[in-house]
């Protein structure tokens, strides 16, 4: 039997905006609990939510990015249900009119090119955190209030494979907007999904299952690749998939019930009475649009096609919007194209993850690290050199002064390097003998006596075409 | 009895509720709560053909905040007025997860 899978997303993104969405603390990680709460955040008779404008235009500006309808009259409805973590008893969320409905973003898998759709996205608050001990839980409602975006994608993604490259695209393109971090590490993009088999030419969609507890890509792609086999296993011996959330279990790569699901939850939405209803004017969305930075897909081809570097390398330097942003200046000030990628996936990649730092929190600045890709292109110094001037510029010093103040430039001129070449073909004859005999090893000997001799100054392109020359007289 | 709503649906809401009903309390809250939903449905006799549904009911439009944070230091006050707290925590019974889908 041939089976073919559906596979759904719902993806929470925190908005990295200064208040919250209803009420104006403050929005910041890491304080002490409930350190950043006010009588709106909990729910106190009497108060009353204001929207935060910041929101509304992050959530404008995510429906753009995701070419999206935006919807030019929305309002909020409460979503009810208790918890110690929601303090009102209900959630203020978008139900009948999400902020911006049908979009898409386009995938790329093996060199095969797909859009996912969009079915809708939201904008809500976030709930407090929980945390548990044996005999109490801690509530710290901080969290309260945090501006998040909801995105939920048509039921287009047919395996696990494509959900991972949907989520990467998805990140990339919130990312370059700047409304928020999207890192699941820090809680700041969040995944629900939910999958189902059904044998191929079966018209209704199977019964799906959801996960939850997927902290990374990875683990989402686990966790689908596990449950599409399992649905497949259940199928074809003739079983029942029942209707349950499962959590992907990290240890062993398996998923484990956490709960049937009787019926459909019960939330009781309806039009939020405590805030007035929007109306969004194409002006706005206008000015917003111009607002929007490049998307990484339009920055990956002008790459591509006007500065020659390879697919790869675009990709990478697309990975956040900072890096591009970075690679952009560098290009600006003069530096050569292919370079300036090698070095920021080379050099300062590597100092970003032993440093666990940020490109934007480093002492290196897009000038610096193209003004030393200068003077390796113009011969000043040779890459070796590089690698001492790459370590001066991550403590951010200007690396023209420091080649200078150093010494370091690299010995290019034949006029002064004529008598050493020279000198070094006179003393060793049987090299000469060698590199006539067609052994190119034997050049290289020659060029690191050069070497030794200049105490590693000379340009190494210069002296082997000047022993080339001298020994083929 | 005109069943507008059944004790099974009495049931479920104050399930919803988090309302304990005793078995033998389903008859009394069903009739009474019959009652009400028999006078909201006086509402229905208003002819709303052609009306747009209202999800709001001032006649304000794009009141909104600009986005600057304001924290105004309530968390001792509140904390003291939460029943029971510890270590700047509100402290509450162990929490077993029933829904786990609360965003």
């Amino acid at each position: 039997m041939n089976f073919e899978t559906t596979i759904g997303l719902e993806v929470h993104v925190e908005l990295k905006t200064n208040s919250k969405i209803f009420s104006p603390s403050p929005v910041e990680f890491g304080d002490e609990p409930n350190s950043n709460t006010n009588v709106i955040d909990w729910g106190y008779p009497g108060v009353l939510p204001t929207t935060n404008k910041g929101v509304v235009h992050d959530g404008i500006m995510a429906g753009l990015a995701l070419h999206a309808q935006i919807e030019r009259h929305p309002h909020f409805d409460r979503k009810n249900y208790f918890y110690p973590d929601n303090p009102k008893a209900y959630q203020i969320t978008q139900s009948e009119t999400p902020i911006a409905h049908d979009g898409w973003v386009e995938i790329e898998i093996d060199g095969k090119k797909k859009k996912i759709g969009i079915a809708e996205m939201h904008i809500e608050e976030d709930a407090g955190k929980n945390s548990h001990a044996s005999e109490y839980s801690y509530v710290d409602l901080n969290r309260q209030g945090t501006p998040l975006i909801e995105i939920v994608s048509k039921p287009d993604i047919s395996s696990p494979a494509e959900a991972y490259a949907y989520l990467e695209q998805l990140r990339q393109v919130i990312q370059f907007t700047g409304i928020s971090d999207v890192k699941m590490e820090e809680g700041s993009m969040r995944v629900d999904v939910n999958i189902s088999v059904r044998p191929v030419g079966q018209k209704e969609l199977g019964t799906k299952t959801e996960l939850k507890n997927l902290n990374s890509f990875n683990y989402v792609k686990k966790g689908l690749e596990f449950e599409e086999a399992r649905h497949q296993r259940v199928l074809m011996s003739g079983g029942k998939i029942a209707q349950e959330t499962r959590r992907f279990d990290e240890a062993n790569g398996q998923t484990i019930l956490m709960r049937t699901k009787e019926g459909s939850d019960d939330y009781r939405y309806f039009p939020e009475p405590d805030l007035p209803v929007l109306n969004i004017s194409q002006d706005w969305i206008d000015s917003i649009e111009k607002e929007l930075p490049e998307p990484p897909a339009k920055r990956r081809q002008r790459y591509v096609n006007e500065l020659g570097i390879t697919d790869y390398d675009a990709m990478v330097i697309t990975q956040t919007k900072e890096m591009s942003d970075f690679f952009d200046k560098m290009i600006a000030d003069g530096a050569d194209a292919k370079l300036a990628a090698n070095y920021l996936q080379g050099d300062v990649n590597a100092y970003m993850n032993d440093n666990q730092v940020e490109l934007q929190d480093t002492k290196i600045t897009p000038e610096h690290l193209a003004t030393m890709i200068k003077l390796i292109t113009d011969g000043t110094i040779s890459s070796k050199m590089a690698k001492k001037v790459f370590k001066a510029i991550t403590n951010g010093e200007e690396p023209k002064k420091f080649v200078e103040d150093k010494g370091m430039v690299q010995l290019s001129d034949p006029a002064k390097l004529q008598p050493i070449v020279d000198e070094v073909v006179a003393a060793n004859p049987q090299s000469v003998e060698d590199f006539h005999n067609g052994k190119d090893r034997a050049i290289g000997f020659l060029v690191g006596q050069i070497m030794k001799q200049t105490h590693g100054k000379a340009n190494p392109q210069v002296i082997n075409k000047m022993l080339k020359e001298s020994m083929s007289k | 009895m005109t069943e507008k709503i059944s004790e099974d649906q009495v049931k479920h809401v104050a399930e919803l509720a988090k309302l304990k009903i005793a078995d033998d309390q389903l008859p009394y809250f069903t009739t009474q709560l019959d009652q009400i939903i028999g006078l909201f449905e006086t509402l229905s006799e208003v002819d709303t053909d052609g009306i747009e549904p209202t999800s709001s009911v001032t006649d304000q439009i794009n009141v909104m905040r600009e986005d600057i944070a304001d924290n105004w230091n309530q968390r001792q006050a509140l904390l003291d007025n939460a029943p029971d707290t510890a270590d700047g925590y509100i402290r509450v019974p162990t929490i077993i997860d029933e829904s786990g889908d609360n965003e």
